[in-house]
């Protein structure tokens, strides 16, 4: 289960409830602060029912692609938040280094608050699918549902990687502006809000630079819609990503004990 | 490196620089089971660099730390150790009890929840949320997390600092009853009375160096001399030469001596010097010893 452990555990033995404990607690203290859950929560539902369901008069292929655009979108804001600034602040406070003393166990902390991302995408999917199913008549077999559903999720590791490198770097009061320079101008360059075709042609262009972009390609393709580029190359691309964000940031959390 | 099997850490020639600021400077200790050190000294002394290299938070630029002959940063020493240090922010959103959870769930073999908080004295806050409780409820909830784990060795950075007295005895009772199972403590406070009813050891640092080392009552004898001051024409280099003085310097025409048998260097001042006046001899506490010792290193 351990997949993105700084370290394998010395021992295994009495580990299992460290991990899920801090799951759980993460996800608490995530519905305990509104001022976070609220907008990360709430944000892609919302957008969606503005943009994609009230403001384009039933046009259907719109509403299916906001559909998949907006399930992307709601991993990133719980990613970003939860591994920029919430790390950048624990690491800062002393909170981290507690808790590695005392001590947790080794990936717990970082695979907590990707089970953490991965849930809000979830719940956020779940919502969007339901408003899509009614409110949009967005139709799609059974598959297809599951594929979207999984990449909303799984598109929280690169955005969790993403996040990391500014929680391990940033300090605690520049990472919210950090996160924030990241999370709305990427979503929108990326054509999360509305095609690319419909904005100037440069930005269609350097759109493979954003993790966003290709996390919404693979969206679009397990629906059936156009898109540019292959299944394979951008995994391949994403992996890749995440693997160098994971090394970069490993180094800044190294410091802190 | 040690052949002590109830020293549970060492530090060996450990020296730690921040740029040009020497914090650490060749400083060796050692902790036994069943002990309280007490870490005295100024701010910037480099009590919580001590500290930090034993818990393997920092790396000694030379010499070693080491907790029961293995690295401080390992997995299986920092499972038998216990913190409560000086800059934490326990995330405010979680109750107690939560937290006390999630502590004792890192140990393969903690302390019961009832035994916790009952040493601590949180058993009224395990429902509360942390970023509601008073400066003095979070110190004792981070004491509690520090003895979840049945640690054999407690590192206490301050711990008693804004408790109230009545909070700050209970936890002195504790660290009693803990020391009693053998655990050993390591403590730096600034309430000299603390070092004073609980430490078995007193090393005291000063710029980076340990400058005395002893018990409670070696430290106090260090200034066990009293110090006698008056206003005399007397020659203060011949008062140095005197049986039992330590010192003797002038300043103006007022003369300070620091002497360990006082009353008969007094005699000796008034016979000698029929003029002397505003004769003072003082008596070192342990605020004088430390005040001293760290006078005398800087």
């Amino acid at each position: 289960m351990n997949t993105i452990a700084i370290s394998a555990p010395a021992s295994a033995g009495g580990s299992l409830p460290a991990y899920l404990l801090e799951a759980k607690y993460e996800f608490l203290r995530l519905l305990r602060t509104p001022s976070f859950a609220v907008p990360t929560l709430m944000f892609p539902p919302l957008f969606f029912l503005l943009f994609g369901l009230l403001l384009n008069h039933g046009n259907a292929g719109a509403a299916q692609y906001l559909f998949a655009t907006y399930s992307v979108f709601g991993v990133i804001a719980p990613s970003l938040f939860g591994f920029g600034v919430a790390v950048a602040i624990e690491r800062e406070k002393g909170w981290l280094t507690l808790k590695r003393v005392a001590p947790m166990p080794p990936g717990a902390y970082l695979l907590a608050k990707l089970v953490m991302a991965m849930t809000c995408a979830a719940i956020i999917y779940l919502i969007l699918a339901a408003m899509a199913y009614t409110l949009g008549g967005v139709r799609l077999p059974l598959a297809q549902w599951l594929a979207l559903g999984a990449v909303s999720v799984g598109g929280a590791l690169p955005m969790c990687a993403l996040g990391l490198i500014i929680g391990s770097r940033a300090n605690a009061s520049a990472a919210p502006a950090f996160v924030n320079l990241i999370y709305l101008p990427m979503s929108f360059l990326s054509g999360l809000w509305m095609p690319l075709s419909m904005l100037p042609h440069f930005l269609a262009q350097v759109a493979p630079l954003w993790p966003a972009w290709h996390l919404g390609q693979l969206a679009l393709m397990t629906t059936g819609q156009a898109t540019t580029g292959s299944i394979g190359g951008h995994l391949l691309w994403l992996a890749a990503f995440t693997a160098i964000c994971f090394a970069i940031a490993r180094r800044g959390l190294a410091r802190a004990g | 490196m040690t052949q002590d099997a109830n020293v549970v850490a060492v530090l060996n020639g450990a020296s730690k620089r921040y740029g040009k600021l020497k914090a650490l400077d060749t400083v060796d200790l050692q902790v036994r089971r069943g002990e309280v050190l007490a870490l005295l000294g100024p701010n910037g002394a480099g009590k919580t660099t001590a500290i930090s290299l034993l818990l393997g938070l920092l790396e000694p630029d030379a010499g070693e730390a080491s907790l029961f002959g293995e690295e401080p940063r390992s997995l299986a020493a920092r499972r038998r150790i216990g913190a409560m240090l000086q800059t934490t922010a326990v995330p405010d959103t979680l109750q107690v009890g939560e937290l006390i959870a999630l502590f004792r769930s890192y140990y393969p073999n903690p302390r019961t929840v009832a035994d916790i908080v009952q040493l601590a004295g949180v058993s009224d806050l395990l429902k509360r949320r942390y970023g509601k409780l008073s400066g003095g409820q979070q110190r004792r909830v981070q004491f509690a997390l520090a003895i979840a784990g049945r640690a054999e060795i407690l590192f206490l950075d301050e711990p008693t600092t804004g408790l109230d007295i009545e909070a700050r005895e209970t936890m002195w009772k504790t660290i009693r009853t803990l020391v009693g199972e053998g655990c050993a403590i390591v403590l730096t406070t600034h309430y000299l009375e603390e070092a004073e009813a609980l430490a078995d050891r007193i090393a005291v640092l000063a710029r980076g160096r340990i400058v005395a080392e002893g018990s409670v009552a070696q430290i106090r004898a260090r200034v066990a001399q009293r110090r006698i001051r008056c206003i005399s024409a007397m020659d203060a280099q011949a008062i140095a030469q005197w049986p039992t003085v330590r010192s003797s310097r002038s300043e103006g025409d007022r003369i300070e001596i620091v002497a360990d048998d006082a009353e008969t260097v007094v005699r000796r001042l008034l016979a000698e010097d029929a003029a002397l006046s505003e004769l003072e001899v003082q008596r070192a506490g342990l605020t004088e010893a430390f005040v001293e010792i760290t006078r005398e290193a800087a």
